[in-house]
């Protein structure tokens, strides 16, 4: 009866932890070594963005989105134009649609190899993010022969994009596509059956169908909890529904899952990146109405009406009708939404950026109780946060 | 699409006749207006109604409106997976009067509910934890509300002197711009959009 009893203490974790994935300050109260409740501060890297774009004009918005999660750029670009094309009732030509469909999963696979390697890396292995990040750099070389930036690349347009594919960028694509298998392949040999990673990850975090969807779950983490569910299939945008391609789903729900559902898309991005390079029509990539989209170049030179247009919509922008919509996308996180009111002028009324990892970031609090201190480190990286969204 | 979303308007306004103070559909999203005081119930019977089954919550979002009586709208979404459905439930309140926290339905409500306390200083009752959440520690003011400017009040620096951060008043070395390019002309020219403006 006599047992001492263990005070709980407080732990701060973060804000400059590595295995923080960024900016999380999470204050842990631990009984021993056993967490009972982990509080995360947010908040670090907030910019204000949606203060931001209610000052900027729609084309001004794009780059913001970029700057969000920086992981996948293009992925929230998508949604903040299908919105804004949304409610000026237009649509972006097919050509520019396959070119989104092809960045859109380029971005997931960006995204899902920085999150499965450094996911590793917490939990002991350091191997797969040195060649990860090697694939990675050959993706942002792709991002940069189309718009000039491996990063930010402001590339989609509201009503289509930027520019169209520079000549040898899609047979480029092609043949890494052929050479990736094999890397990813590397991979899963390292992780996949080996004892160490099995045993930080099997039934560490196990999250519910019931509780993912209590706590607002989507992408990958919903589908490791084994409910099929992926916006690409159920509610398909640009031209989803004429690719063909598989959305994996889980079991348990644990830490192990949710990496091998994350392999597992990266495999079904292929066959759709594929398929987009294939089937992807010749045509223009903006759309013609110049009231929105600006003029090219050459036509600026001859045609007084074109230099207009060009001059009004890079200094006042294009006007948008009075209207609201909630429109989402399935980034490599989750369900990004972007609910966009509108009141007629060249400027968003109010824009809420719906960011996935918000969602999943909230729920690290029930999936850490009564694990060991070590597990709340594999729980988080498995959820894949990224600051720059969370935050916003 | 959309005749499922006007059946689904129909059924929801005839179940929440009490509750419901109008509802639309616009494209292919329905939305619905509801009593502040009733979004409980009503996001309760959204969740657990056979015909609608909105088992996730989204988002909730904040919306000011400095003219209006009633500024603040708050604006939720649901998502139904099992009809691959969403809609949209907007309240209208005040700076005083709280709305009523949803936490014990949906767990995902309790950071959202935070976002919006924090950029719109909208009350919730019963929320457990109405802490803000992502602006600084010891913050003043609420900075999506329209009347707060968009260069904030304080700026922060290191102190060399002090070894801290120390937090000033803003001070802009360039006076913030703001373009109108609906009208140029500066208002001078009698007759113009802008003549009695200035």
């Amino acid at each position: 009866m006599a047992e001492s009893q263990i005070k709980t203490f407080n732990i701060n974790f973060g804000p400059q932890h590595p295995a923080a994935h960024g900016v999380l300050r999470l204050i842990l109260e631990m009984s021993g070594e056993i967490v009972e409740r982990a509080d995360p501060h947010i908040g670090l890297l907030h910019r204000g963005t949606e203060k931001l774009i209610e000052y900027k004009t729609y084309t001004q918005a794009v780059p913001y989105f970029d700057r969000l999660d920086y992981v996948c750029p293009m992925n929230q670009e998508h949604a903040f134009v299908r919105a804004t094309e949304k409610l000026l009732g237009i649509e972006a030509p097919p050509r520019a649609q396959y070119i989104r469909v092809l960045y859109d999963e380029i971005g997931r696979i960006l995204n899902h190899i920085l999150n499965i390697t450094t996911f590793a890396m917490d939990v002991g292995a350091i191997t797969p993010m040195l060649y990860g990040f090697e694939e990675r750099e050959k993706l942002m070389e792709f991002y940069e022969r189309v718009s000039g930036a491996r990063l930010h690349a402001a590339y989609y347009r509201t009503g289509g994009v930027a520019a169209d594919l520079p000549d040898g960028l899609a047979e480029d694509i092609l043949a890494w596509i052929e050479t990736f298998p094999h890397l990813l392949g590397d991979i899963e040999k390292l992780l996949n059956n080996n004892r160490i990673f099995k045993q930080r990850t099997v039934d560490i975090g196990v999250v519910s169908a019931e509780q993912a969807m209590d706590w607002g779950f989507s992408g990958p983490n919903l589908r490791a909890s084994g409910v099929a569910w992926d916006l690409r299939k159920s509610q398909p945008y640009a031209v989803y529904d004429q690719m063909d391609f598989d959305i994996p789903v889980g079991k348990n729900g644990d830490c192990y899952d949710r990496y091998m559902i994350r392999i597992f898309e990266m495999y079904e991005s292929l066959k759709i990146m594929k398929q987009a390079i294939e089937k992807m029509p010749k045509g223009p990539v903006r759309c013609d109405d110049r009231k929105v989209s600006a003029p090219p170049r050459a036509e600026m030179k001859r045609s007084m009406e074109a230099l207009i247009h060009h001059f009004k919509l890079f200094t006042e922008g294009f006007h948008v009708p009075a209207g609201e919509t909630y429109s989402v996308v399935e980034t490599a996180k989750g369900e990004f939404g972007v609910y966009l009111i509108s009141d007629g002028s060249n400027k968003a009324y109010r824009c809420k950026i719906r960011a996935p990892a918000f969602a999943h970031l909230q729920g690290t609090d029930f999936m850490a109780k009564g694990h060991m201190l070590a597990d709340a480190v594999a729980n988080i990286g498995s959820i894949d946060i990224v600051f720059g969204e969370i935050d916003r | 699409m959309t005749q499922a979303l006007q059946d689904l308007g129909e059924y929801v306004s005839q179940a929440l006749s009490q509750d419901l103070l109008s509802w639309q559909v616009t494209g292919d999203e329905l939305s619905i207006l509801v009593r502040t005081l009733s979004v409980p119930k009503v996001l309760g019977f959204l969740r657990d109604d056979s015909n609608c089954q909105f088992k996730l919550l989204m988002d909730v979002c904040g919306v000011d409106y400095p003219e209006r009586e009633l500024r603040f709208q708050v604006v939720y979404h649901l998502l139904s997976l099992k009809h691959n459905q969403r809609i949209r439930v907007k309240l209208d309140t005040d700076e005083e009067t709280p709305v009523p926290s949803v936490v014990s339905l949906f767990s995902s409500a309790g950071w959202y509910e935070r976002e919006v306390w924090d950029m719109f200083g909208v009350l919730f009752s019963d929320n457990p934890d109405l802490r803000r959440i992502l602006t600084d520690y010891g913050f003043q003011g609420h900075p999506l509300r329209k009347d707060f400017p968009l260069s904030g009040y304080v700026e922060v620096r290191y102190d060399d002197d002090q070894k801290r951060v120390v937090y000033e008043p803003v001070k802009l070395t360039q006076d913030f711009r703001t373009f109108d390019f609906m009208s140029p002309w500066e208002g001078i020219i009698p007759g113009s959009e802008k003549a009695g403006k200035v």
